[in-house]
């Protein structure tokens, strides 16, 4: 069953100029028509490149920033048309945990309290004893100590500070969590700690969750399904299996065939897909396909003018592109001048 | 001998009423033409505060810098500031993370990238702007007498990256140090600035020391690699080596905690436990004997020598050895084995 559904979700904010006249000079399509189906307790992964709209997205859904069109319908409620009160009686089910953990507690407020703000921001009477009871849970839950409840966040380091911020987005046993780049901002010894945790929470309180994140190989670990974005749209959307192993929509294949693999032996790889230049500006978007002006594969027709729709190519694999079968076939190849050999120094040849 | 050759390299920082914070304790490493040595750790390890002392960037006061800095035979360390100076820029070049922060806002491309054409080298404005546009074009900046025009704000953070890319390169360094000069950027950038740094150590010659936390960059970059933790070397070897056989157990910890895309999407991550936040207890043997699983009563006593693993079957000669700094090094992995 749906948890969360989504349909041409619009995020667009004002370019506004001027002192004396202020006037609109423009739009830009932060987030331009998105669908999601999110099952309830399973992980929906959001991956792209900075500026792409992913966390605008994120916000949105939440309503932390407020959507242009489209609907929002989480467990049969619809979101962006519920008023001030009744929403934020729902936020209850629907929480974010955010990329810095010490810009986002409040450095002021001791851990009980910030794990206990939640409960008298809705009403939730507890005695004290109770209370008490309910923070070392939640502690314990996030593999805390007992005795953190009365530290400040400056107590703690990076990881733990990480732990704090997920123990106040679970303190009011939400339905759908959304996690925007919840472990970049921490050493690569501590990641795998919190994803090891997010997902024994997401078990243990039957919890849903939408991770945002630009680390392709943490998103693919931790999220059963995959969407790719790209300028304000997503592009690609598959179970993570079939979408990392048999990437189809350009933009897809040319930043997996990115990523550094940590593996000397498999970098030596004979050719890798690099994109020219920047993503282009979303105040100003390319015409048709986005990513029309970087694809590799990019045709004369269609690509220009059209606008692709993503559609599904094979079971539960959607992709936004014209000639995806075409590529997938191998009909269409990249470019010459956008494949570029990786060049070996010395002692890197190949042991073959 | 090598171009750089560092040799038991000490920075601690003095505090007032408490004992010195050892930074780097001890740091041997060698880096020379047409090479790139990885120098990986975690945030804190000492990595970047290696490279500023490579450059003499470390402030003066409060700060105690002992061991030896050669760099083509020459003792950095016993150098004025004004010879250092000479070097710095003309010599050995820095490429840092951060390409808005190190980029002046309010001084145009051009004039950033002529500066140390016209200081070092003397150059004419008009020869220096010439040699700029070259700069940019080499760095795959298009457009770029438009570009020298400009300010940082006006380009995208792949492209300021090439600016300081290209700022570095102005004086044909022999050498280059680059702190996370990726880090910032996304991964289709990442993978265009890692080329064009490849380019120029195997083109030109130059050699990089590449200062990073992520040992896909290491992979696909480095040809040796040093791995640091808490100010000390634990481990170092031919790249090939060190990824095929990790013996420190904090390297081999390391590789297999972090998600990787090669392998079964549900394969277990195992973390490290604990954080690398509390240090310098090297005097009371391995620093990292508070998260590890293999630790014995050994290896609280005293400082594990670097000693040879035994292990470099695949890549090195005699002459890059793999070392390691502990005890009771990790086993062998079963799918990689080989004879030492």
């Amino acid at each position: 069953m749906n948890l969360l559904t989504v349909r041409d979700l619009k995020v667009h904010f004002p370019i506004m100029r001027g002192v004396i006249r202020h006037r609109q000079v423009g739009t830009v399509k932060a987030v331009d028509g998105v669908d999601l189906d999110i099952r309830a307790t399973s992980t929906y992964g959001l991956v792209g490149e900075s500026g792409c709209g992913k966390s605008t997205l994120g916000r949105a859904l939440l309503r932390l920033v407020e959507p242009t069109s489209g609907s929002v319908h989480l467990d049969g409620t619809d979101i962006l048309s519920l008023r001030e009160e009744p929403l934020r009686r729902m936020r209850s089910r629907m929480q974010m945990v955010f990329q810095d953990p010490m810009a986002s507690l409040n450095p002021r407020q001791s851990v009980y309290a910030t794990l206990t703000e939640p409960l008298a921001a809705h009403g939730i009477t507890m005695s004290a004893h109770q209370r008490q009871l309910h923070v070392r849970e939640l502690l314990d839950s996030v593999g805390l100590p007992a005795d953190a409840a009365d530290k400040y966040p400056h107590e703690f380091s990076g990881g733990q500070r990480q732990r704090i911020g997920i123990a106040r987005a679970i303190t009011l046993k939400p339905d759908l969590l959304i996690a925007d780049e919840p472990v970049s901002a921490l050493d690569v010894s501590v990641q795998a700690q919190v994803i090891n945790l997010l997902e024994e929470l997401q078990e243990q309180l039957q919890l849903t969750f939408i991770v945002i994140a630009h680390d392709l190989a943490v998103v693919r670990h931790i999220s059963e399904t995959v969407g790719v974005m790209y300028l304000g749209g997503i592009v690609e959307e598959g179970a993570a299996d079939d979408l990392y192993v048999q990437p189809m929509h350009p933009y897809t294949i040319s930043l997996l065939s990115a990523v550094p693999i940590p593996d000397p032996v498999a970098a030596d790889r004979p050719e890798r897909i690099v994109l020219r230049g920047d993503l282009p500006s979303p105040a100003d978007p390319p015409s048709g396909c986005r990513f029309n002006t970087r694809c590799p594969f990019r045709q004369e027709t269609r690509c220009g003018d059209e606008r692709p729709e993503l559609r599904e190519v094979a079971p539960d694999h959607k992709v936004a592109c014209h000639y995806a079968e075409a590529i997938l076939t191998g009909e269409i190849t990249p470019r010459v001048e956008s494949r570029t050999t990786v060049l070996t120094g010395e002692g890197r040849t190949s042991p073959q | 001998m090598a171009l750089l050759e560092i040799r038991d390299l000490r920075i601690s920082f003095m505090r007032r009423g408490r004992p010195p914070v050892r930074a780097v304790d001890g740091l041997d490493l060698d880096v020379d033409g047409g090479q790139t040595v990885g120098l990986v750790g975690e945030s804190g390890c000492g990595k970047s505060i290696t490279s500023l002392s490579v450059l003499g960037l470390l402030p003066k006061r409060g700060v105690e810098v002992s061991g030896s800095i050669r760099y083509d035979g020459i003792e950095l360390l016993s150098l004025n500031d004004d010879a250092r100076r000479s070097i710095r820029g003309r010599e050995i070049s820095m490429i840092f993370q951060d390409p808005m922060t190190s980029l002046n806002p309010v001084v145009r491309i051009g004039v950033q990238i002529t500066e140390p054409l016209r200081r070092h080298k003397g150059m004419t404005k008009g020869a220096a702007m010439d040699a700029a546009e070259r700069l940019l074009r080499r760095v795959g900046i298009p457009a770029p007498r438009q570009r020298l025009g400009e300010f940082p704000h006006q380009l995208s953070g792949g492209m300021r990256q090439r600016v300081l890319i290209a700022i570095a390169l102005a004086c044909g360094p022999r050498m280059l140090i680059a702190d996370e000069p990726t880090t910032a950027l996304d991964v289709t950038v990442q993978a265009q600035i890692l080329d064009l740094l490849k380019e120029q150590v195997v083109e030109s010659g130059t050699a990089l020391m590449m200062i990073t936390h992520d040992m896909g960059v290491v992979a696909e970059l480095c040809d040796h690699v040093t791995v640091m933790y808490a100010g000390r070397a634990v481990e170092a070897g031919n790249v090939r080596d060190l990824f095929a056989h990790p013996t420190h157990r904090y390297t081999a910890g390391l590789l297999a905690a972090m998600p990787r895309l090669e392998t079964p999407r549900d394969a277990p991550l195992n973390p490290i436990p604990g954080s690398a936040d509390q240090k310098l207890p090297w005097d009371d043997g391995c620093a990292f004997m508070p998260r590890c699983a293999a630790a014995t009563a050994a290896c609280g006593r005293g400082l594990p020598p670097m000693q040879s693993t035994g292990w470099n079957a695949v890549g090195g000669g005699l002459d890059e050895e793999h070392l390691h700094r502990c005890l009771n090094p990790a086993p062998a992995l079963a799918k990689k084995a080989m004879t030492p």
